[in-house]
């Protein structure tokens, strides 16, 4: 049974979703976001609880989940990209 | 138009307040053994007295000066409980803390305490029967206390995750945050424990600490238990998240660490306490404790919590026998086969069938719905675990 949301966020500030269902490349889908609806197009196959970016990360920038700092991106993320280990990296050594 | 208020209907909760100020939500009869010789002692009364309780120790012996003080100091708190309306120690009589030593201290808790030591009755037959005798009086004077009216104000829950899923972070732990927020914010308290689990999470915790003091507390607990693991050549800072955990989406340590750090809610830390200690202020807390389900949560209960709430994405029967324990599973698959041991299903937030802020307000109802004397299933099924923690090595 296909689950009635794709995604959750947490807090307003986030700049990653996390996936409630495996979603295809190319879907467009909806997320809410505090009170607001967006629709966001999925770049890549993302997988259940894997994360995808809500907005333009530029590399070096941190990455916000919990509106909290879950690390830094290492390169440029564009929206509805899968954000892991390819693309963002811990920032505690 | 006609307005229709429509007002939430409040659980009334009622408990036991202790001539110490706190209050408690159940009011047990508490057979207290002081080291583990005497625990098969307790078992033999406890079986015999209803209405009574007992915890199983396994320690009190063997123990270099640093743990004996944390035993002994854990062991007198745990009597404290304001759960325990009447206390019965039962030593062996040549323990770290003797039966009479901890009688002594208990009592600074206003409620009626005895005590017997197997060597002094002279055998354990002896002293199971003196022990039956003692515990059937404490048993009446504890039936002669009645709850009172009490408020979210007086509730300490304890905070706990175990065998979490890379969901836990998300559903359970988030919810279980929007719980403890409210319970915060009507005067209430919540104390937290894993300081292992907090490594990166810590600098975020310490920023957003109640004070600069506080922060500063929360760095050193994090760092002296690290520092204490490197000892044995462990490190704590690598390795998370596992592979198993990266391959189910979790990326980074800080995001482990933050999904774990999430029971918490969302108002800052106002202390952080030592193992076993009783806070002195409200609001959440941190306590120095290791994330092994019964040390954690044993300190947990000899620092006060009248109830503990446990988070869990594979599920467990995890109890103690004076402090109901509420589970919370993160996931639909793991509720269907653990039903048995888990309360809450949080995992029909990724199904969309529940929003995060509704699953916090039913964690919130059954806090108060427990309070209320509502059994959850650990207390329903009698589980009792309880361990004091150990920081060195037993001789």
């Amino acid at each position: 049974m296909e689950s009635r949301v794709s995604a959750v966020v947490i807090s307003e500030q986030d700049s990653v979703a996390t996936a409630t269902r495996n979603i295809k490349a190319g879907e467009k889908i909806t997320v809410k976001v505090g009170d607001k609806e967006t629709e966001l197009l999925i770049k890549n196959d993302i997988k259940f609880l894997h994360k995808f970016a809500l907005k333009n990360i530029k590399r070096g920038e941190k990455v916000l989940k919990y509106g909290m700092v879950i690390g830094e991106a290492t390169k440029d993320i564009f929206p509805g990209e899968h954000v892991h280990t390819q693309n963002m990296r811990s920032l505690r050594s | 138009m006609m307005n229709i208020i429509v007002r939430r209907r409040l659980t009334k909760i009622r408990g036991y307040r202790r001539p110490d100020g706190r209050v408690g939500f159940r009011n047990h009869v508490l057979l207290l053994p002081t080291v583990a010789c005497s625990s098969s002692v307790t078992q033999k009364i406890c079986g015999s007295v209803p209405g009574t309780v007992t915890l199983p120790i396994d320690s009190g012996c063997g123990l270099l000066a640093q743990d004996i003080k944390l035993f002994a100091d854990t062991v007198v708190n745990l009597a404290g409980n304001p759960n325990v309306g009447a206390i019965l120690v039962v030593g062996l009589g040549c323990e770290a803390i003797t039966a009479e030593q901890a009688a002594a201290r208990i009592e600074k808790f206003g409620r009626p305490v005895r005590y017997l030591d197997i060597q002094k009755a002279g055998g354990t037959l002896k002293a199971v029967e003196q022990g039956i005798n003692l515990a059937q009086r404490l048993v009446k004077e504890a039936a002669t206390l009645k709850p009172e009216p009490a408020s979210v104000a007086d509730l300490v829950v304890g905070l706990k995750c175990g065998g979490s899923c890379p969901a836990s972070g998300l559903t359970a732990n988030t919810a279980l945050g929007v719980a403890v927020y409210k319970i915060v914010d009507e005067g209430g308290s919540a104390i937290i424990g894993e300081v292992v689990e907090c490594i990166g999470a810590e600098k975020a915790m310490a920023q957003k600490a109640a004070s600069g003091s506080v922060g500063k507390e929360i760095l050193q607990t994090v760092k002296r238990f690290e520092d204490h693991v490197r000892m044995y050549g462990a490190d704590l800072s690598t390795g998370e998240p596992n592979q198993g955990n990266r391959e189910a989406g979790l990326t980074t340590l800080e995001e482990k660490s933050l999904g774990c750090m999430r029971k918490i809610g969302s108002r800052p830390i106002v202390a952080v306490v030592g193992y076993g200690q009783i806070p002195t202020v409200k609001g959440p807390i941190l306590m120095d404790s290791p994330s092994y389900d019964a040390p954690s949560i044993t300190g947990m209960v000899a620092g006060g919590c009248q109830i503990i709430v446990f988070t869990t994405g594979l599920g467990t029967p995890f109890g103690i026998a004076i402090v109901p324990v509420i589970k919370v599973i993160s996931n639909t698959p793991a509720y269907e086969r653990m039903k048995d041991n888990t309360d809450i299903n949080a995992g029909t937030i990724l199904e969309g069938k529940e929003t995060i802020a509704e699953v916090g307000e039913r964690i919130y109802r059954m806090i108060l719905e427990v309070a209320s004397g509502r059994k959850p299933k650990a207390e329903e099924l009698g589980e009792n675990l309880c361990q004091v923690w150990r920081r060195t090595v037993v001789l």
